[in-house]
This record gives structure tokens, sequence and C-alpha cells, in this order.
């Protein structure tokens, strides 16, 4: 049977309108065969605006996908809803309270955020942090890390389809959030750390709680392998999708795990370690692939590296003091307060005037649990700084997410979301 | 922590561009080479491509509003980072204030894209040659540039 261009229109693209083109082709009989030519050319592409109430997206993002039927033309992420102006404000708070502002910009990883900023204030102040406080430190940050990767993990799998990890996963992070609540009274926000140290010491019988995680933990991981990574259809909706290289990746400024799912092994940890990362032993976990898979079984390896390195904080946690010795600027003991007035004074003046940094500038960047966690800070010798930028990885890695879904099917925008791991507290700021 | 370039390549590299390279100023570890803006996309490729230096990897890029009273009023820091070499250099270009704009890196490195969308957005710093130079984080009627310094914090009532 013979048809003309409506008919075929109609049969292949039912209820579309006609194209406004010029004929490409001609095959002898003179019909054209449309369902050879592409949506952009026969004028069919659908424009979709996914989000920003989309529970794939993580949040309050918005894509505007062109599609071709199924397949992603071009992608635009529109981003902002969750715009506070976090760093306007900090410019307006003293050093001391801005520590509660980095909390909220990564929600998921606040341990890490309140990390680089005090690094960047305690580098402009220059002040020298004790062995126990700095251990503490690399302590919380990996059990964050772990957190962070489980809702990673759970959020992840649900958005292509597998609903039961996600359960398990949180299961798991609330075993973490109860920790932080034992240090230091917060769960998703928590604000432990201080610029010079720790808000306070590790409660009693911390240690034994942390060893029960450990030898806990390793069994969910087990768990999450035989539901995901022997899971032939979760394999089949990863491999091969959102294949980024590894020049595009640096070029595009990709780091953290998505960078490592490119076959690059730079880890800030080991490349500019801090806090003395260079004292752990742990390994950097790299798949050559750049796709979706790849950096799912980058941040599956995480876990159990960060494991160790949790255990070998807490097998060599030294004693001593968790906050640097300067009056000027550490706030003092609660039960030094009772007893000595100078300690009353100090704190009446930190907590009323703040303390001044140094004349300065100094970008400080560690690694946080999505990639390079970066906090450029000037100061002009007040107790406020006069510019505080963060360079938050989640914001640099979307930015690479249309090149890495171009082409792909709109069932896939979701899997390569999941993969690169955003939270839109810090891309908005 | 991080190491910045040795002694040398800073001075091999002013003598590269002894035009281009109007200052460079050290402190806390870090270096921070001025540049100036007509020289800055010269400056940059150099610095991704010869072996000396590898900046493959634009780590952050963002504006600074020195002060009203200031002249330039305006900095654009680029924070550069090799992956081979582990090293990182600050380059600074002024820039006035009534029209500030300076040319676009993203042909060097793509993820100034959103980078220098955030800085146009915060500062009203134009960057030539950018693809897609929208606002970002703020609405689109938006008007002021919020992190400019005679903007308050707690912005204006009419929005």
């Amino acid at each position: 049977m013979e048809l003309d261009q409506d008919q075929l229109r109609e049969r292949t693209r039912p209820g579309r309108p006609p194209a406004e083109r010029t004929i490409v082709a001609e095959d002898a009989s003179g019909i054209v065969d449309i369902s050879e030519l592409s949506g952009r050319e026969l004028g069919s592409t659908m424009t979709l605006s996914m989000g920003p109430q989309h529970p794939s997206t993580h949040g309050v993002l918005r894509l505007e996908l062109e599609l071709d039927g199924e397949v992603v033309l071009s992608t635009k992420p529109d981003i902002g809803y969750l715009h506070t102006g976090m760093e306007k404000l900090m410019e307006s708070k003293k050093y001391l309270s801005n520590i509660c502002i980095t909390d909220r910009m990564d929600y998921l990883n606040p341990m890490g955020n309140n990390l680089g900023y005090v690094l960047a204030v305690e580098k402009l102040l220059q002040l020298e942090i004790p062995p126990r406080a700095q251990c503490i430190r690399v302590l919380m940050c990996e059990l964050q890390r772990i957190a962070s990767h489980l809702v990673w993990i759970g959020t992840h799998a649900l958005d292509v389809g597998a609903m039961s990890v996600f359960f398990y996963a949180f299961d798991e992070r609330e075993k973490i959030l109860n920790m932080f609540e034992d240090v230091c009274g917060g769960r998703m926000t928590p604000s432990y750390f201080r610029v010079g140290g720790m808000f306070q010491d590790l409660p009693a019988g911390f240690d034994a709680k942390v060893r029960r995680f450990l030898s806990e933990f390793p069994a969910a991981l087990d768990a999450f392998d035989t539901l995901l990574t022997g899971n032939r259809i979760f394999r089949n909706r990863l491999q091969g999708v959102g294949v980024i290289s590894a020049e595009d990746a640096i070029s595009w400024g990709i780091t953290g795990p998505s960078l490592r799912g490119s076959g690059v092994a730079h880890d800030l940890r080991r490349a500019e370690p801090y806090c003395g990362y260079e004292l752990y032993d742990f390994d950097i976990p790299t798949f050559p692939e750049g796709d979706v898979w790849a950096r799912y079984q980058v941040r599956r390896q995480e876990f159990r590296e960060s494991l160790k390195i949790v255990l070998q904080c807490v097998d060599k946690m030294p004693s001593g003091p968790i906050k640097a010795d300067n009056d000027k600027v550490v706030l003092p003991d609660r039960d030094d307060m009772k007893t000595h007035m100078d300690a009353l004074i100090h704190h009446f003046l930190i907590a009323a005037d703040g303390f001044k940094v140094p004349e300065g500038e100094v970008y400080l960047a560690i690694e946080g649990s999505k990639g390079e966690l970066g906090y450029y800070i000037v100061s002009d010798g007040s107790e406020r700084p006069f510019r505080c930028h963060v360079r938050g990885p989640s914001f640099v890695n979307l930015s690479a997410m249309p090149d890495m879904v171009k082409g792909s099917l709109i069932a896939d925008v979701v899997a390569v979301i999941g993969s690169i791991d955003i939270v839109l507290g810090e891309i908005d700021r | 922590m991080a190491k910045a370039p040795s002694a040398e390549d800073i001075a091999a590299l002013r003598e590269r561009f002894s035009e281009a390279i109007v200052g460079v100023r050290e402190g806390l570890g870090e270096v921070s080479a001025y540049v100036a803006p007509a020289f800055l996309l010269e400056v940059c490729r150099y610095l991704r491509d010869e072996p000396r230096y590898q900046f493959n990897l634009l780590s952050d890029l963002t504006g600074v509003d020195l002060g009203l009273d200031q002249e330039p009023r305006f900095e654009v820091v680029y924070h550069l980072y090799s992956i081979p070499l582990g090293h990182r250099l600050r380059l600074k270009a002024q820039l006035p204030s009534e029209g500030p704009s300076i040319d676009s890196v993203t042909p060097i490195w793509k993820t100034a894209n959103w980078h220098e969308r955030e800085t146009f957005d915060m500062f009203g710093i134009v960057f030539e040659g950018h693809p897609d130079l929208r606002r970002i984080l703020t609405p689109d009627e938006f008007q002021w540039h919020p992190l400019r310094k005679d903007f308050p914090v707690r912005g204006y009532d009419d929005f």
C-alpha cells in the first residue's frame, strides 16, 4: 500500500501538525519517509518542564527538556528556587555565627561544610589545632560522608524504580544521625565545629557506639549489593548511560566521586591533605567508564573506604584538648566560666563583639561528599568576612548534566541526576 | 594543604607575560597574580596548555566588590588547579565601577559557564563572548545585583 505524506505522518506521529520544512529527500515514488527525519526537522519536538516539584529532581530543580519523542535533544536546568542569599548574609554576620549558615547549604553534608569554613578561617588566623580535635573532625566528616552517600544510594535507587533500598538506607543513616545527636544535640544541622576546635568533647560511651555501627554496617552494604549491584534490571538501567569522558569532566570542573567515575584518581584528601588525612590509610576507588554505573560503583566502594578511616579514628583517637590555645578566638569551657573570671570575660567578648581576623584572603578546598567544597574568604581585618564565596560541588557538577544526558532517553535523565548526587540547598545557596 | 607554584614558575610566568601580569601578591602560602583584563584569555590558555603549569581545572570563579569608593571597584577572581601537578594559582582581574566587563573564559574551561552567569547575576559584571549570559539564581525580572556592597542585606520591599 502506498501512503501519501500526510498519511505517513499520521501513522508515525499521530496527532502532530504538518511540518514546516522543505523536502529533504525523495525516493523514486516521490514519497519521503518522514520516520527517517528528526523531530527538529519535522518541527515536532516537545518542550517538557520537569520540576520544580518533581520527586526525581532532588529538591527544587526545574529542567527544561527539549524532546523528540522520548529522546532528549537539549536540557536547560533552571535553578535558584532555594536562593536565600547566604553569601550576602555571611558578610553581615560574625565569623562564629556563619558556621550555622554553612550547615544549611549542603544539608546532607553539614559536618563537611563546617569543616571547610572553619579551616579557611583558621588559616587566616593561623591557628594550631590540637590532634584530638583534628581526629574528631575526620571521624565526623567520614561518618557524614557515609550518611550522605546513604541518602544518595536510597534516592538514586528510588529514582530508577527500586523502592525498598531507600528504607534500608535511611534506617542506617538514622544510626549516624543519632550519633551526631549524642555529640552535639543536632542531627541535620549539627554546627558541631568551632573556629579553633570543637564545640564540646565526645560524650562517654561514644567509642562503643561507633564500634557497634562499624560492626553492623557492612551487613547493610552487603544487602545493598544484593538488592542493587547484582540486580540485572538496575545494572541495565545504569550501564552506558550519561557517559562523560575524563577530559570533558575536568573541563566541566566535575570533582569528587563523579570525577573518579570517569577514571581520574583525584581526591583532595590525598592531593591536599588537611586535618591529618595523610596519616590515614585508605584507597581512592576509580572506574574508567564514565557512565552512571561507574559513578555508582565509586560511591559504593567509598562506603567501605570511609569505614576504614572511621575505624582508624576510633583506634588511635588521641587524648588532649579539643580547642586551640587562644583565649581571644576560642570560646572557653562552660566549667571554666563558672569558676574563672577571665574565662567569663573572654566568653562575653567573643560572643558579643566577635573576634577580628587579620586582613588577607584564602581559598581552602576540602573533599566534601560530592566533590571539591571550596571556601574563598576575603577579610578586611574586621570581625565579619568582607566576602565569603562557596564553591559548591553540586553547583558545578549539575552544570555538566546537560552534556551527559544529550541524546539519551527521558527515563535516563533521572538516573543521571541521581548519579551526580546534587543538593539544591548548596546549588542555590 | 594547598601548594602554590614554585617561585621560579611565577618568575617565568611574569617574564613570559611582562605586560599582562601587572602584579603578584603572596600570602598564607597562596599566590595571586593580577592580570590586565585585555590579556586574560591569552594568559589563561597558556596556563592551561603549558606543560610547566597544566592548570586543567578551573576550581572556582567569582567576583568581589571592593567597595563603592574604590576604583577599580570590581575584581574577578579565578582559582586554578592542576590535577597532574597539584598546585593552585589565583588570578585576579580588576574592573572599573562603570560598565565592568571582561572576556569569558568558557572557551578554555567549560565550567566557567555557570560561574560567570552567577558572577553576572550577583555583581553585574558582563562576560564578553559568553554563550548564554542570563541570570541564574535570582528571578529574570530582578533588577539589582545583590552582592554589590550598595545592595542592602534585607533587599528592597518592593520586590
